[in-house]
């Protein structure tokens, strides 16, 4: 497998991350020699083995249905870059 | 007396109990110690006015007696654990200026035993890297150097800061936190001990999240012993978590016989890589000849699947990185990029994290973003967890025959020159946890100990792997080899 620039480039949009044009042909390469060292997992027989969901058997705890917290909008809105009104605020999403 | 911040945490505990000193006066040393000690970069946020307040409270709790061991020990908190009204940014630009508003579960249970924060430390941004150069700090140093030149070096990484800080006794013990060899290839780069516990023992609560199911805290401190008590504390079952392992916490000290007459100890053939240096070679003999010394019973073993650990790492860990380093995207807190006219909300995610993650986050988050892609998900992801549970099974096999603890090399080498890999690419960085991460990848417990100095002077150690749970048992291995081996090497003072 190997990876192009424009697959850098949707690569990089997915990941919500701007990359400069001419930045492009470095990364597709360093993806290239990462996805190399990968590709020896196909070495590897996995015929009839589940991926790994849970490192430790365990089933997920549970808890009583109820409200443990809440009523912190300070202290959640403190860290906001741009908090407004209660609100965290945003360029506008929604023409 | 000695230099108080030199003392080891167990020595502190039984001097504040006899009252011989104070941790007071054993904060204030540690504090001049950091003050003249920037040259190292291991401090990057520092609490004098905190420490002190609690060395105060720590004292009154000891003059009242009872106090537990890790009361008035005066500690550096890795910058990846949210302390409380404290700077916690993950040596990333993105959390600049983040004060949480709560405390990790870690750093709390030791506050709550009357420990000292002095403040935190450097480590590679987001604990991706191996030599903590990643970090917007800057680089953390190894206090030790080659005995011909005055090259800096790399305390190793991500937890280099907390490396580099208790091998020069800047502070008693420090928290490190380790996804792929991020406690025990720094530990070995410094002459000091460090222990990644099992998967589950230590509540990742409030841990800044690299890859969930492979982060784990631990101890880094000056002797198996300081290591016991520190993770004792640090251990222990967290609703907040929901892989934290309900199950009593053993007292890890008072398991220290150093008796390990009968036991197994295996030695994997698949540790011994092609171009391995002599001097790790002899390292690994050598620790092997003392554990049969001290009564253990030595038997070659088989981890056919070790190849393939770090592969299946560099799939796995930015997979989960890619999800959970969605979260920073310039609204809820740290840095948000100066957006231009008409930008929105697209462009103000695309430039916040362009200019807040460094490169190799970037390029991490980037590859887990590939692996997890439509199409790809099963070549790439659902193959490498495959492996992993092969891995993982390796190990259960091992156990099931009957062998205690797998004794290895902890790192490749000696610690390098700073800036020495800046041209490699980025796979040979990652060769650096080669005989690490495979522990992570099966959940196990690992530690290591300092046993010897190479050619030039600098510190190697070797890797010690437990049974699941079994950290008690494994420390007592990792004292009867920390006895065998005496090391008691400390840097020369140049900073």
């Amino acid at each position: 497998m190997s990876i192009d620039e424009s697959t850098a480039a949707r690569v990089a949009k997915l990941a919500r991350i701007h990359v400069q044009d001419d930045a492009l042909p470095a990364l597709a390469q360093e993806f290239n020699t990462i996805l190399g060292f990968i590709e020896q997992l196909n070495e590897v027989d996995v015929e009839g083995i589940e991926p790994m969901t849970s490192v430790t058997p365990m089933a997920l705890p549970r808890r009583a249905d109820v409200v443990s917290d809440g009523n912190q909008q300070t202290a959640v809105l403190s860290n906001a870059p741009d908090a407004r009104e209660g609100f965290f605020a945003v360029p506008k999403v929604v023409e | 007396m000695t230099d108080l911040n030199t003392l080891t945490i167990a020595d502190a505990r039984d001097a504040l109990r006899k009252g011989e000193t104070t941790s007071k006066a054993l904060t204030e040393s540690c504090l001049n110690a950091i003050d003249s000690a920037g040259a190292l970069g291991a401090f990057v946020h520092h609490t004098p006015d905190l420490a002190l307040k609690q060395a105060e409270a720590a004292d009154a709790r000891l003059q009242a007696g009872d106090a537990p061991a890790m009361c008035g020990i005066p500690l550096g908190i890795k910058d990846l654990f949210c302390t409380k009204g404290v700077a916690s940014q993950a040596a990333s630009r993105i959390l600049e200026g983040f004060l949480p508003e709560y405390e990790s579960t870690v750093s709390a249970k030791l506050f709550d035993a009357g420990s000292v924060m002095l403040g935190k430390l450097n480590m590679d941004e987001f604990a991706m890297g191996s030599s903590n150069e990643t970090s917007v700090y800057g680089n953390a140093v190894n206090p030790w150097r080659r005995e011909t030149e005055d090259t800096p070096l790399t305390p190793g990484g991500s937890s280099g800061g907390s490396a580099s800080a208790v091998a020069a006794d800047l502070c008693l013990g420090a928290t490190g936190t380790d996804t792929g060899g991020s406690i025990r290839q720094p530990a070995a780069f410094t002459g000091i001990t460090g222990i990644k516990p099992t998967y589950g023992r230590c509540s990742r609560w409030g841990v800044v999240a690299f890859a969930s199911s492979l982060d784990q805290a631990g101890p880094m401190t000056k002797s198996v012993r300081d290591a016991a008590i520190m993770l004792e504390t640090m251990c222990g079952y967290d609703a907040k978590d929901s892989t934290s392992a309900n199950m009593p916490v053993p007292n890890f000290e008072a398991m220290l016989s150093g008796d390990i007459k009968g036991k197994t100890i295996g030695i994997p053939r698949e540790y011994r890589i092609e171009g391995m240096p002599a001097e790790i070679a002899q390292l690994w003999d050598d620790g092997t000849a003392m554990l049969k010394e001290a009564g253990a019973k030595i038997t070659d073993i088989s981890l056919p699947h070790t190849k393939y650990a770090l592969p299946a790492y560099y799939v796995i860990a930015p997979a989960e990185a890619s999800s959970n380093l969605a979260r920073y995207d310039g609204v809820r807190y740290g840095h948000r990029a100066t957006l231009a006219p008409g930008d929105g909300i697209t462009e103000m995610y695309e430039k916040t994290r362009a200019e807040g993650f460094g490169p190799e986050v970037q390029r991490r988050v980037m590859i887990g973003t590939y692996v997890l892609s439509a199409g790809f998900y099963d070549a790439y992801y659902n193959r490498a967890r495959k492996v992993r549970a092969l891995i993982k099974r390796d190990f259960e096999q091992v156990f099931e025959a009957g062998v205690d603890a797998i004794l290895t090399p902890a790192t490749p080498s000696a610690a390098f020159g700073l800036g020495e890999m800046a041209n490699a690419d980025p796979v040979q960085m990652y060769l650096n946890d080669v005989f690490t991460v495979t522990v992570n990848l099966a959940g196990l417990p690992g530690i290591t100990v300092p046993t010897g100095l190479n050619g030039q002077g600098l510190p190697l150690g070797l890797q010690l792997i437990g049974r699941p749970w079994e950290e008690g048992d494994l420390l007592n291995c990792a004292y009867a080899l920390e006895t065998a081996a005496g090391f008691v090497a400390k840097p020369g003072k140049w900073w």
